[in-house]
């Protein structure tokens, strides 16, 4: 791939959050016996008029301004014209000229730990598709309940921006977040409520002209879109290599066998003969309207980490992390209120706590320890009423059964061994079955000291303070 | 005169609306379509140098329904005239990616 340089360009679209549909009040929801949410207006029936949803309006307007997109004052609506019976009107209501939003921008954090700015063209609203299912035969069979869903379009500026899968997935992750903490879309990927259609090319590094692209569909999650640029890049550059001439084609990716198929060719560009819808009137939002949307605008992933780092002294990673999604960031934060120390708070989330709920297949909204009760385990660890290690066990339990960490360890019998006395028993019997390691010890290796704090651990079943462990043992050997 | 549309241009814009003519039908509809034309020339003599564009006639915007969601169609009544149906789903002809 060295000699070429890759050109991504980032098409995506968000099913919005409302209660019910675009231009009608058919329920927005999922799943249903097929056609059971349909009405004159979603099914193109004549005579019907479409009458849009304020709030659909709203959540854009606010998703543009969470993308720093300038606002058109005035925006229309457009018939998009196309024959397919995935719409029964034969076309699909959307915007054209004056989108909702345009020129704005999203950062993202890349590899290195810097920022990159990807650039977005426009921001717009239409109306999702029906769907359909080919049913064998010459026949497909049609549901019409998504028809008419509030949908949003996300299109990144041209030139692109980003030059790189991980920058693509890196872009998706970044403008899911923004969405999901704006109660705008649920982002889900896996479900087709947030989907990225990127457009790839290649072209020799350095050349002023830009390679034919292929657009990629069907990718339906994060390392989705990483895995299927990375493929279909590296197909390019191999035709390229091989003097095959890369065609205009959209592309499907098959996760499983970790490779894109064609679908279709695309060398005709569609002429879709936008209009003005004509059964909508125009839209018209003011100064006044805008500000005061912006000022509804909750606090975003950006200013979030910041404020992490600021005010919680945490490491850019674990805020950049923590931030990545409002339910994790919301999760640490009410932890960190009940009194824990904000930097184990950080650590427990990023590390024990996520492989755990990774590990269950959920997420952090399922999780049954609340906020104060991780704040009430890490609290007893830095007491030091029980180490690491039990608080490690002790949080598994409370992972699994939701109970107070003091329950559990007062169930257990667990307490630190911090008598002393107590200790220097065990200390002698494993001093006197290793007098091997003691000698070694003595004559300058003080690494082998390790070895016995092993075994008192063991031998007190984790329940003594390693420090304390460790001095102890000094003390002895030295003595 | 307005730029005058082909006889190519009638039929593409025919293909586009999945509309078939006939040689003869395309002839018709290039004078019809030119007359057209013409029509919107007598328009060009106005000046509009200080006129706002529209794209609709009614003096109004911001005509919105809240987001409520309110009862469907019954599945019977929403497909009762589809040409085909089964299961409660539309059947159409399968329609293949050119
Ligand atoms: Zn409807």
């Amino acid at each position: 791939m060295s000699k070429y340089e890759s050109v991504v360009g980032m098409e995506c679209h968000a099913e919005l959050l409302t209660e019910s549909k675009m231009f009608c009040g058919c329920a927005n929801d999922f799943g249903g016996a097929s056609n059971t949410r349909t009405c004159p207006v979603c099914l193109g029936l004549p005579g019907s008029l479409p009458v849009p949803n304020r709030t659909a309006v709203e959540l854009v307007v606010k998703a543009s301004l969470a993308l720093n997109c300038e606002i058109s004052r005035d925006c229309l609506f457009a018939r998009k014209n196309y024959f397919y019976p995935d719409l029964p009107k034969g076309y699909q209501i959307s915007q054209y000229e004056n989108p909702i939003g345009q020129n704005g921008w999203l950062d993202i954090t890349i590899d290195d730990g810097s920022t990159k700015r990807i650039h977005i063209r426009r921001v717009h609203l239409e109306e999702d598709t029906g769907k359909l299912v080919h049913a064998g035969g010459n026949e497909s069979e049609i549901d019409y309940n998504r028809s008419g869903v509030p949908l949003m379009e996300i299109v990144t500026e041209f030139p692109p921006d980003i030059t790189s899968p991980a920058e693509a997935k890196a872009y998706i992750e970044k403008l899911r977040a923004i969405l999901v903490y704006l109660g705008v879309s649920d982002g889900k990927m896996e479900e087709g409520h947030l989907r990225a259609e990127p457009n790839v090319s290649v072209r020799l590094e350095g050349a002023d002209v830009y390679g034919t692209k292929t657009e990629l569909k069907n990718l339906n999650s994060f390392r989705a879109v990483e895995r299927g640029i990375a493929y279909e890049l590296d197909r390019q550059a191999d035709m390229l290599d091989h003097g095959i001439v890369v065609r205009q084609e959209t592309m499907g990716w098959n996760d499983a066998s970790g490779k894109t198929y064609h679908m279709r060719f695309k060398e005709e560009e569609q002429e879709y003969r936008y209009f003005p819808e004509p059964d909508l009137i125009p839209l018209h939002f003011d100064d006044a309207d805008i500000e005061r949307w912006r000022s509804e605008l909750p606090e975003l992933p950006d200013a979030k980490r910041e404020r992490f780092i600021a005010e919680y002294d945490l490491r850019p990673y674990d805020a950049e992390v923590l931030t990545g999604s409002r339910a994790v960031a919301d999760y640490f934060e009410a932890a960190s209120k009940s009194g824990a120390d904000a930097k184990a708070v950080a650590n427990y989330v990023t590390g024990d706590l996520m492989r755990l709920v990774n590990a269950s297949g959920g997420d952090i909204t399922d999780v049954k320890i609340a906020p104060d009760q991780l704040g009430a385990l890490l609290k007893l660890r830095d007491s030091g009423k029980i180490t690491n290690t039990i608080a490690k066990s002790v949080l598994e339990e409370m992972f699994a059964t939701g109970k107070d960490a003091q329950q559990i360890i007062d169930a257990r019998g667990i307490s630190v061994v911090s008598d002393e006395g107590a200790l220097t028993t065990e200390i002698d019997k494993v001093l006197s079955a290793n007098t091997d390691v003691v000698a070694k010890i003595k004559a300058g290796n003080d690494k082998s000291i390790g070895f016995l704090v092993g075994q008192v651990m063991k031998a007190t079943k984790g329940q003594a303070r390693p420090d304390l462990v460790n001095k102890l043992l000094k003390e002895r050997i030295g003595s | 005169m307005a730029t005058q549309l082909t006889t190519q241009d009638v039929a593409k814009v025919a293909a586009l609306a999945r509309l078939e003519l006939s040689a003869d039908e395309q002839e018709r509809m290039k004078y019809q379509l030119n007359d057209i034309l013409d029509q919107f020339l007598s328009l060009q003599e106005l000046d509009t140098q200080d006129v706002e564009p529209t794209s609709h006639s009614l003096p109004m915007r911001n005509v919105f329904r809240e987001d409520a969601a309110r009862p469907s169609l019954p599945r019977e009544a929403a497909t009762r005239n589809a040409p085909e149906k089964r299961d409660g789903n539309f059947i159409v002809p399968q329609i293949v990616d050119a």
